[in-house]
């Protein structure tokens, strides 16, 4: 479990930490310090109060927080306006390796994510509210099996929650794949349409919405519109979770105001551990930055989409300059090659040909002009996948190229990288094969 | 009424008969696979669109009438 903290920043004293407030105990939050620290969820007994609620929502511009950054309002209102029964699912199975955020919430702050859940499935008019955890979470899971007990035995009323195990696998998080598996099929995307709002779990209109988004939604439900906007920018409002880890003095989960610096993120996280080269911001599905570049950039999904980048799931990862770029990105290629559900052709043999050609590069081995056929091959998978999984992968790869291109240059020339112990590996690349060995 | 083509990548076997019928508008990527521009198929191209659609083993290859279209009928 990653240490706890938050930003310092001037602009957002006092107003955070949010969603990790009273997270510093190093064990679940119970249902009554939960209850001391926030009161109560407000009422969404009558029509009139659901009704002002979403709007407040609406108000509030929340953004999902599972990656794509989905304004949270349509797709409420989406699955609200569909027939009945609809269905609330809890995304926690958090796919991305370097990732820690939602299972450092489901793990200490359950209640929070249950009223999350339990309010946007009354909101919704869902009888039913599924969070689903990974495998690999059994912190979580248990934390999360805990306080729908403490729920249950304080007779609070509300929408059932049932807490599921589900694959620990990247692309098992991937919504279509979600809902295959919570209907008993293996934890593959599926060809859409039919979207999840239209016919999810169960056939039935199904609302999917990452955990951290549903502990956003808990807070704005008692604390109102304006409350969440008085951090972070006018198109991306609130705090968000970042995991940052790499060359930092401490790798962690931090809450920053949505639209902060990344320079001031890092300096939070105590610094560089050494003179930094890039940062990949963003996750596996994320791109490269320059560390020129990088500090300056501001942690939003608009700044971030302007700069064909994304803001993912909040991942930050520091590469100082002693490691390979090249041979870190080669690592998650083949990572994320062989993460693939193997379903669409495209994906299967693109990602695969990407990893060995980077891997190609890394070690010295290369072909000449083999990273032209990467470029070529990084926009011919984009989106020839049934899920956005090759656009991720190629995304990644773009910005080595682009990020790592005088690095490549002299791979080419056939001088392997002999980064030094504690400067491999920086990427972590759960199951996949070690890294061949470099002649 | 205008047209799109979309692969259901998931059923494509990369039989390739689509980019022989519709060369216009349909190439093999390095794996046999076919990248289908996403623009609305030209009029004087749906007829070929169709029989393309039409000879796919795998029904793959979908002749869809434009999001906007479809969102607008719904």
């Amino acid at each position: 479990m990653p240490e706890v903290t938050t930003t310092a920043e001037e602009t957002t004293a006092g107003k955070l930490p949010r969603l990790l407030a009273g997270l510093r105990r190093g064990r679940p939050t119970t249902l009554d310090e939960h209850h001391e620290q926030l009161g109560s969820m407000p009422s969404t007994g009558s029509t009139g109060e659901r009704s002002e609620l979403l709007t407040e929502i609406e108000r509030s511009g929340l953004r999902g927080r599972g990656g794509a950054g989905f304004p949270t309002a349509v797709k409420l209102r989406a699955v609200a306006s569909g027939p009945r029964p609809r269905i609330l699912v809890g995304n926690g199975s958090e796919g991305e390796p370097a990732s820690r955020k939602d299972t450092l919430l489901m793990a200490r702050a359950p209640h929070l994510v249950l009223d999350g859940a339990t309010f946007a499935a009354e909101l919704i008019g869902a009888d039913e509210a599924t969070v689903c955890v990974k495998e690999s979470s059994k912190e979580a899971a248990a934390s999360l099996l805990t306080a729908v007990q403490e729920r249950a035995d304080a007779g609070i009323e509300e929408v059932a929650v049932a807490v599921r195990v589900v694959s620990s696998d990247y692309v098992a998080g991937e919504e279509s794949a979600l809902v295959h598996q919570l209907n008993g099929g293996s934890a593959k995307p599926t060809f859409i349409p039919p979207r999840p709002f239209e016919a999810g779990v169960g056939q039935r209109p199904t609302l999917l919405q990452n955990v951290e988004t549903l502990a956003h939604l808990a807070l704005i439900s008692r604390f109102g519109a304006a409350w969440f906007r008085e951090v972070g920018t006018p198109d991306d409002p609130g705090s968000v979770l970042i995991t940052v880890s790499g060359g930092v003095t401490r790798s962690g989960v931090y809450e920053i105001a949505a639209g902060t610096r990344l320079g001031d993120l890092i300096k939070a996280a105590g610094g560089p551990t050494d003179p930094l080269q890039a940062l990949l911001i963003g996750g596996y599905a994320g791109t490269w930055f320059d560390v020129e570049a990088a500090l300056d950039v501001s942690l939003d999904h608009q700044t971030m989409r302007a700069l064909g980048g994304t803001l993912g799931p909040g991942v930050v990862i520091a590469l100082p300059q002693g490691a390979c770029g090249v041979a870190e990105t080669a690592a998650v290629a083949e990572y994320m090659a062989q993460a693939s559900s193997g379903q669409c052709g495209p994906c299967v043999h693109g990602l695969a040909a990407i990893a060995d050609a980077l891997h190609d590069i890394a070690s010295g081995r290369a072909a000449p002009g083999t990273h032209e056929w990467l470029a070529r091959w990084s926009d011919d998978v984009v989106g020839r996948g049934a899920c956005h999984h090759p656009d991720g992968a190629a995304r990644l790869v773009s910005s080595c190229l682009d990020v790592f291109g005088a690095e490549i240059d002299r791979h080419e020339r056939r001088r392997p990288c002999v980064p030094p112990a504690g400067m491999r590996g920086l990427l972590p690349t759960p199951g996949a094969r070690e890294p061949a060995a470099v002649s | 009424m205008s047209v799109r083509l979309r692969v259901n990548p998931i059923a494509c076997e990369a039989h390739g008969m689509c980019a022989e019928l519709l060369p216009e508008w349909i190439e093999l990527d390095d794996w046999g696979y076919p990248i289908v521009a996403g623009e609305p198929v030209p009029p004087e191209l749906v007829e070929h669109a169709r029989r393309a659609a039409d000879a796919c083993p795998t029904l793959a290859l979908l002749l869809e009438r434009s999001p906007a279209e479809r969102d607008a009928a719904a």
